[in-house]
């Protein structure tokens, strides 16, 4: 029972994990919570489900799932892409001189927009999305392993070891970080910062569109509204981390998935979404910084 | 080599350069003084496109560069050490010295082994992160990572404040030596005595607008400039 709990601990907590990076990579760029970034995640279930479904029609699917699924993954992550490097520079970009809770409105706003984008699109009912391994899996010493959640936990891992690759190694990477510390020696040094920030945009839709649409797979069912509660979610994973912390929004994910589980099996699965509250309350009263995070200097 | 002309920029409503004049030839030293809150770090992050001025030109050779972004103007080769030296804290003394080389002006190779012989303390620690390095230590990574675009002009903003007085010689040393080296500099200076003494030319400007310019010389006997910046 514990052991089968960690597993599924560490499945969703790999999900929020992806979409918390998004939330903590922008904030560490702009110091903007975006609060649109779970639609982004809600818009990677649906497109996940009609491409998938385009591909059915096609017929690909009865001729080799495994390709419709990467497929789908690839255009998925593509589309989701571009509605935050687009999102940014319609709502956010405009405001970049503006006072703080400008953008911060601004995110309310494409947030609620898109939510209601995709009720009237594709309806206010649950989607289905077709089951592409069921609870097809493997039993070890009485825990039951799913194919999909082995999956999860793997692409996860693997995009978080990139991710971390790529922020830490490469030129664009390191331009990130100089950026996320002082925005303006960045742009005196010679970057484009405008190109940075939409390129963080990109990255963090990106990953939750992988989320979005394994959460889809994983659950079977979309709905217009996922965004809310799996974005409030993430956001308590990136506090919990540290906000504008990257390994941090990792751990917290992955720590929040655990305490769900462990919290639903052991105390009450009625309270379940209430946890992920609870824990956000408790770190802004005792640690607002987070667990990895540092005291941040204000800026004159 | 670079001319600006009647530059007027501000924050919003405050008005701190008022139709400003400044020209900088070749392989000149030139040393802007005044008083805090006159508009000198204005005047350098205007010429650095940070700030956009609201009119006047800043010409570059030919070219009016006012109104570039910023990394355009890196691009066409001046670079800036800013005030209170601004290291990326997080990122180590190497990589801060590659986010200097990022537009990839000349050859990295030659452009770090230049800056690790002018400070060798840099290669030492090049492993070390940027925020654990001393003020002096900042300073000349501040300026290594400038060197590292390779530019033609650098714009340098307060290089003394708040080190020790041997670090103060060490870095006024090394402006002469970077100039020695063909670039054109700008200075900024609260010392004014040590800029002038350093630079061939310099202007005074008092609340955003040039009272005085003229060589070095001439302005370290200027009665004026006597009383209110050589404390005499």
């Amino acid at each position: 029972m514990f052991f089968q709990q960690i597993i599924n601990g560490l499945t969703l907590g790999s999900v929020y994990a992806l979409i918390a990076l998004g939330y903590t990579m922008v904030y560490g760029i702009l110091e903007l919570i975006n609060f649109a970034h779970g639609e982004i995640y809600m818009l990677g279930a649906y497109l996940g489900i009609i491409i998938l479904g385009f591909f059915t029609a096609l017929g690909l699917t009865a001729y080799n799932m495994p390709i419709a699924l990467v497929l789908t993954f690839i255009l998925t992550v593509f589309f989701c892409a571009s509605y935050g490097f687009t999102m940014e520079k319609l709502a956010y970009k405009p405001l970049r001189q503006a006072p703080k809770l400008s953008p911060l409105i601004s995110a309310i706003g494409v947030s609620i927009f898109l939510q209601n984008y995709v009720m009237i699109t594709q309806g206010a009912t649950d989607k289905v999305f077709p089951s592409v391994a069921g609870n097809e899996g493997f039993t070890f010493a009485d825990i039951h392993i799913t194919y999909i959640q082995v999956a999860i936990i793997t692409v996860s891992g693997l995009i978080m070891l990139l991710l971390h690759a790529f922020i830490s190694r490469t030129r664009t990477g390191k331009a990130m970080r100089a950026v996320a510390q002082d925005k303006n020696m960045a742009a005196l040094v010679g970057i484009n910062t405008d190109n940075i920030i939409s390129i963080t945009f990109i990255i963090g839709s990106g990953l939750a569109a992988v989320a979005g649409m394994m959460v889809s797979v994983y659950y079977g069912l979309v709905n217009y509204s996922i965004g809310y509660s799996a974005g409030i979610k993430a956001f308590t994973a990136a506090v919990l981390g540290g906000i504008g912390n990257i390994p941090g929004a990792m751990f917290g994910g992955i720590l929040l998935g655990l305490i769900e589980s462990l919290g639903a099996a052991y105390i009450s699965s009625e309270y379940k979404d209430a946890y992920a509250f609870v824990i956000l309350i408790l770190i802004l009263l005792v640690k607002p910084t987070g667990l990895f995070g540092k005291e941040s200097e204000e800026k004159i | 080599m670079l001319r600006l002309a009647n530059i007027h920029a501000g924050y919003g409503p405050i008005k701190a350069l008022k139709g400003i004049d400044i020209e900088i030839n070749r392989g000149e030293i030139v040393s802007l003084i005044g008083s805090n809150g006159a508009g000198k770090s204005t005047c350098l992050m205007t010429i650095s496109g940070i700030l956009k001025s609201v009119s006047g030109s800043i010409m570059l050779g030919d070219t009016d560069i006012a109104g570039l972004p910023p990394h355009r103007i890196v691009q066409r080769g001046i670079s800036q050490v800013p005030e209170g030296r601004r290291i990326f804290p997080k990122l180590t003394i190497l990589e801060n010295l590659q986010m200097g080389a990022f537009l990839g002006r000349g050859d990295f190779t030659t452009s770090l082994e230049r800056i690790y012989k002018l400070f060798p303390i840099l290669h030492e620690r090049k492993k070390q992160s940027g925020g654990t390095l001393s003020g002096g230590e900042q300073q000349m990574l501040a300026i290594g990572r400038a060197l590292m675009s390779n530019p033609d002009i650098l714009l340098l903003d307060e290089p003394s404040l708040g080190l020790a007085p041997i670090m103060v010689s060490k870095i006024f040393k090394t402006i002469q030596e970077i100039s020695s080296e063909g670039i054109t500099i700008l200075l900024v200076e609260q010392n004014a005595r040590a800029a002038l003494k350093l630079s061939h030319r310099g202007y005074v400007l008092e609340n955003g607008c040039i009272t005085l310019s003229g060589s070095s010389s001439d302005l370290l006997d200027n009665k004026k400039v006597q009383q209110a910046y050589l404390g005499e």
